[in-house]
Formats: C-alpha cells, sequence, structure tokens
C-alpha cells in the first residue's frame, strides 16, 4: 500500500517527481522566506540573551562584540538553579517516556494485532482522549491528585496526567497494522506465545515507530506548563518550564537586563529537544499518524 | 484480504466454526484474550486520568465547591444548575467565548492555507531540503514559554517590530493593545504550531495518486490547476484532521494569554476559556464554578469537532 511506501522512502523524497528547475526555484524562493521567518526569532533569541544591554535597535540584530556578556545566564541560574530545574523537567520526561514506551507498546500492539473483547469500544476510547484535552480536565484532576491523594510537589504527581501518551498508542497501533498479519500467525503457529510474538518479532520491526513515538512524546511534558506549574509550588520541584514562567513574571524585574535573561532561560530550555530533533529528524515523519489520516 | 481479525468489524462475522465449543467461548472473550492483559495498564490509565475525573468534574460543577484549607471540614451543597447559570451570564466569560473565536477566524484558515502550500512546497527532491524541514519544525518542538521570551522583546513597546515599523507601530504597543492582543496571540500559535500541520500533510500528499498528476498534465494543467483540482482534493481527510485539532489547541489556550499578554490583558482582551478556568478556580478557589466551565467547553469542543467532521467529510 502507499503508506508502506512512504515508510521506506522517508515521507519526504516520494511524491510527485518535479524535476523542472523554473518551479523548484520558486519552491525554493517560498521556502526560504518560510525558513527565515520561522528561524529568526530562535537567531534573535539566541543573541538578545548574550547582550550586556538589551539593544533593541535595528543593528542589535547582530552581535557587537563590546555589548557580548554572560551575565544573563549567570544570573537566571542564580535565580532558579538552572541544573536543579532542568533535572526536574528530565525526571518529569523520562517517567512519561517510560510508561509510554512501556504501556503504551503494549496496548497498540494488542489493539492492532490481538482479537479480544471490548477492543472496539478501547478504540473508540483512545479517539475520545485524542479529541478532549486535558485542560478541560484540570479542576477535578488538579482536585484528585493535589489535594486527594496529596501529590502536589511530587514527580509522581506530575507525571501521573501524562503518563501514557495516547498518540504515542496510536502510532504503534498504525504501525503494528501496517505489518503483515501473516508474520503473526506464523509465529502463532510456530508455538510462541503472544509475549514472545510481540518481542521478538513485531517490536524490532517497530524501531521507526518507537523513535517517532520517542520524540513526539519528549517534547510533551518538556515543554508542558500548565499542569506542572499547577502542581508544583517549591521551587526545588518546579521542571524548568514553570521555572522559567515563574522567574519571568516575578524576578526578571530587578535583573540588570530583564529581556537578557528571560532569553537566556529561554535558551536553555529550547536547546534539548531542538537538538534532540536536529539529530533524529530523519526520522521524524507522520507516515504512521498519516496511515491513520487517509480517508 | 481474508484475515482481517477484526480490524474493521467488531467481531468475525462468518467464522466456519462459529458453533462448536471453543469458538463460542472465543466469541464471548475474543481469539486472543491475553490481548485485556496487554491493554490493562493503558485501560486503568484511562479510567484514572480521564473517565474518573470527568465524573468527577460532572459531580463538582452542580456544586458550591470551594477549596478550603488543609483539615478544615466544609459544607459544599447542591445547587444544582446555578453554577452553569451564572457562568453563562458571567460577562467574562462571555468575552472569552468571543475571543476563542476571534482566535480561530485568523489561526484555523491561516494554518490550513499556510501549512498546506509549505508542505507542498516541502514534497520535492530539492538541495537544502532537511534544512527547510528542520527551520519549520523548530518551534513546534520547542517551549511556548522559551519562545515567549524573544517574542515579548520583539512586540515590545520600544521592541524591534516597532522600530522597523516607525510611525506604522500601532499605539499602545502589539501585546497591550486591546486590538491587538488577541491577534497576536492567533499569529504566535499558528506559527509555533505550523510545523505538526507539514507533518500531516506531507505525509497526505504521499497519498495522493500520481497518476491523477500525470493526467492533469496530459490536459494540460498549470501547476496552480493541478494545486487546486488534484492536490487540494486529494489531502481532504488531512484537512478534516487539521481543522479538527487547529480548532481544538485553539480552544485551549493557557500558556499564550498568562505569558504573552500578561494573564489576558489587557483589560480581558485575551483572556482564554482555559485561562479563566484557571483563574476561577486555582486562583480563587470556585472550583464548583470552574468545573461548570470545564463542562461546557467539552460540550462546546465535542460539538464543535463533530459539526466540522460533518461538513468537510460530506461529499
Amino acid at each position: 500500500m502507499s503508506t508502506q511506501a512512504t515508510m521506506s522512502t522517508g515521507a519526504v523524497t516520494a511524491g510527485p517527481p518535479k524535476e523542472e528547475t523554473p518551479h523548484n526555484r520558486l519552491r525554493v524562493i517560498i521556502l526560504a522566506l518560510g525558513a527565515v521567518l520561522f528561524l529568526f526569532p530562535f537567531y534573535y533569541m539566541v543573541i538578545g540573551s548574550f547582550q550586556a544591554v538589551a539593544d533593541k535597535s535595528l543593528s542589535g540584530v547582530l552581535p557587537h562584540p563590546d555589548n557580548m556578556t554572560v551575565t544573563n545566564y549567570q544570573e537566571i541560574n542564580a535565580a532558579i538553579d538552572a541544573p536543579r530545574a532542568l533535572l526536574n523537567s528530565s525526571i518529569f520526561t523520562m517517567g512519561v517516556l517510560l510508561c509510554t514506551i512501556l504501556f503504551g507498546l503494549l496496548a497498540g500492539y494488542a489493539l492492532a494485532v490481538m482479537h479480544f473483547r471490548g477492543r472496539q469500544t478501547l478504540l473508540s476510547g483512545v479517539i475520545l482522549v485524542l479529541v478532549v484535552p486535558f485542560q478541560l480536565l484540570q479542576i477535578p484532576l488538579y482536585v484528585l491528585i493535589v489535594r486527594g491523594y496529596g501529590l502536589g510537589d511530587t514527580y509522581l504527581g506530575m507525571i501521573l496526567p501524562f503518563a501514557i501518551n495516547s498518540t504515542a498508542v496510536f502510532i504503534f497501533r498504525q504501525f503494528f497494522l501496517q505489518l503483515p498479519k501473516e508474520l503473526f500467525e506464523a509465529a502463532r503457529i510456530d508455538g510462541a506465545g503472544e509475549m514472545g510474538t510481540m518481542l521478538r518479532v513485531a517490536i524490532p520491526l517497530a524501531r521507526p515507530a518507537i523513535l517517532n513515538a520517542v520524540l513526539l512524546t519528549f517534547i510533551g511534558p518538556w515543554n508542558e506548563f500548565l499542569w506542572p506549574f499547577l502542581v508544583t509550588k517549591q521551587q526545588d520541584m518546579q521542571p524548568f518550564a514553570v521555572a522559567l514562567a515563574n522567574y519571568m513574571n516575578n524576578v526578571a524585574g530587578r535583573a540588570t537586563n530583564p529581556d537578557g535573561s528571560n532569553m537566556a532561560g529561554g535558551v536553555l530550555l529550547a536547546i534539548p529537544p531542538v537538538v534532540l530533533f536536529l539529530i533524529f529528524q530523519k526520522h521524524f515523519t507522520s507516515a504512521n499518524i498519516g496511515s491513520g489520516v487517509k480517508g | 484480504m481474508t484475515t482481517t481479525s477484526g480490524v474493521t468489524g467488531p467481531s468475525t462475522e462468518a467464522d466456519p466454526e462459529e458453533t462448536t465449543g471453543p469458538a463460542r467461548k472465543e466469541r464471548w472473550i475474543g481469539r486472543q484474550p491475553l490481548g485485556l492483559l496487554f491493554v490493562l495498564p493503558y485501560v486503568i490509565f484511562l479510567a484514572f486520568i480521564f473517565v474518573y475525573p470527568l465524573i468527577v468534574q460532572f459531580f463538582i460543577s452542580f456544586k458550591d465547591y470551594f477549596f478550603a484549607a488543609p483539615g478544615a471540614t466544609v459544607e459544599r451543597p447542591w445547587v444544582g444548575l446555578q453554577n452553569y447559570g451564572d457562568v453563562l451570564q458571567d460577562p467574562t466569560f462571555q468575552r472569552s467565548i468571543f475571543n476563542v473565536f476571534e482566535f480561530l477566524i485568523i489561526n484555523v484558515p491561516a494554518t490550513v492555507a499556510l501549512s498546506l502550500v509549505l508542505a507542498y512546497a516541502l514534497n520535492a527532491k530539492i538541495r537544502g531540503l532537511w534544512f527547510f524541514r528542520g527551520a519549520y519544525y523548530a518551534p513546534y518542538v520547542t517551549a511556548s514559554v522559551a519562545i515567549v521570551t524573544v517574542w515579548l522583546f520583539m512586540f515590545g513597546e520600544t521592541g524591534l517590530v516597532n522600530t522597523v515599523l516607525g510611525p506604522l507601530a500601532p499605539d499602545p504597543s502589539w501585546l497591550i493593545n486591546k486590538n491587538w492582543a488577541m491577534p497576536m496571540i492567533a499569529v504566535f500559535v499558528t506559527w509555533k504550531q505550523l510545523g505538526f500541520f507539514i507533518l500531516l500533510y506531507l505525509a497526505a500528499l504521499q497519498n495522493v495518486p500520481k497518476e491523477l498528476y500525470e493526467a492533469a498534465d496530459v490536459d494540460g494543467a498549470s501547476t496552480m490547476d493541478k494545486f487546486w483540482s488534484v492536490t487540494v482534493p486529494g489531502v481532504r481527510p488531512a484537512t478534516t484532521l487539521v481543522v479538527i485539532l487547529a480548532t481544538i489547541t485553539g480552544m485551549n489556550l493557557f500558556t499564550e494569554p498568562y505569558l504573552l499578554t500578561n494573564g489576558g490583558g489587557p483589560n480581558g482582551a485575551s483572556v482564554t476559556p482555559v485561562f479563566y478556568m484557571y483563574q476561577k478556580g486555582i486562583e480563587q478557589g470556585q472550583a464548583g464554578y470552574a468545573a461548570a466551565i470545564g463542562m461546557i467547553l467539552l460540550f462546546i469542543t465535542l460539538l464543535i469537532a463533530l459539526i466540522q467532521r460533518r461538513l468537510l467529510e460530506r461529499d
């Protein structure tokens, strides 16, 4: 099927072949203009984070060696304990990744290749969860997790609502669906149990789907603001996004260069996911999501 | 395909061994009942994080439920539909709904048009493709909180944008101007989420049959003709998804009004329902009132998603 072709070629290189140069020139012009709009704020954020005095003039777009400093980074680090905040973000993210891979793979596998009672109901449930966003349940979740179970200022409290990423479950399912049925039947006939079939046949094949889901899942908790903001009151438990937001609202005003120290924080928060995506960019395709999309 | 094993239908339709003993058992618990065990952790998770909170929210919304000091026992009487009535008459809530629609009117068409055009442009063998793809995904993978820092810097009173615009700059500046605050949030979110929607369209473009382009070539169609008559209808299912997902994202803005426009300012011009729900429920401790907002929003979200699906999938 077409999705299989997509998988093997890497989503982008396929499609209508366009060799004529005039079209491609227009393409490149559109793409280049867009890329400037998309990348400029990142560039400007880095430049601004190194400015000793905030330079909002036109020439401030370029780096000026005499106006460069690392003070902004030192100030935000002193105010929010950056390594600690980054550690909190990492624990939060790792907890979610671990649960999603472990339980999400099991669920995605079962939903795709196993036949059991209630599967159809559960599938509709997954779709519903994808449509109803977590934010609309913030009040009862807060009542239950923070007030009821007393999990405020704990990693568990942060992780719980995000523990298994439903989009990842969906990606896993779509991937396993694409594998030929005969594969699983052969393994079953050979006497491999379901667990064996999954571990030895399906999961090794699913590596691209797993990588894709890991990337997608990673940016969820790493970038999440609202929920950890509700859960953490103690600063030493706050993930970086929360610590930075609080710094922007309450502390930055007293910094030597408030804009600069805010942006220094922004750079630190942005680096991990951006680097991760630069490394694994090729593997990040929505071929799996897409196969669920086509009509 | 003969062995779909129930991928499309709820169960095996015409199993020859249906009447025998084991088959009956199979029909009851399924051919691989172990699957139940496999999905159990996920089912427990959904029950605990989705179903149960939904029920709790439903009940709280009918009570005068507020947060008291820990340990104190307080009465939280049933008040029937009073919370709902109050919410619907609350001018700030009405304003937040109006703001969301203002947001959606800008964000959804812009998202669909820009992500489709950029995906179409990216869907070719050109040099530096990896660079372009990376550029478009960068805002999507970065935290809103991080990007807000530079937007505040650029769009401030004396920021770079106003410096460039000179006398054309709006007064008061963008983020503190009541006419510009919400459109600015719409632009921010469009820009930030575009990479994700480009990704969806890129995948959808792979499924447009090449023969259609070839047939259009034979008919002497121009690039524009092909875009409108082959590509746009070809990615229709993806467009449905993009519209629904963009709408859902737009209904649930919190970080942007909280940080970019300093708490839904100026003067409530960029208050969003989720931000208001947070203010009422968490800041002011009126959980019952906030729960009613949550239920109303849930209803609106599902309704809009349903209507959009009907409209866009009508053929």
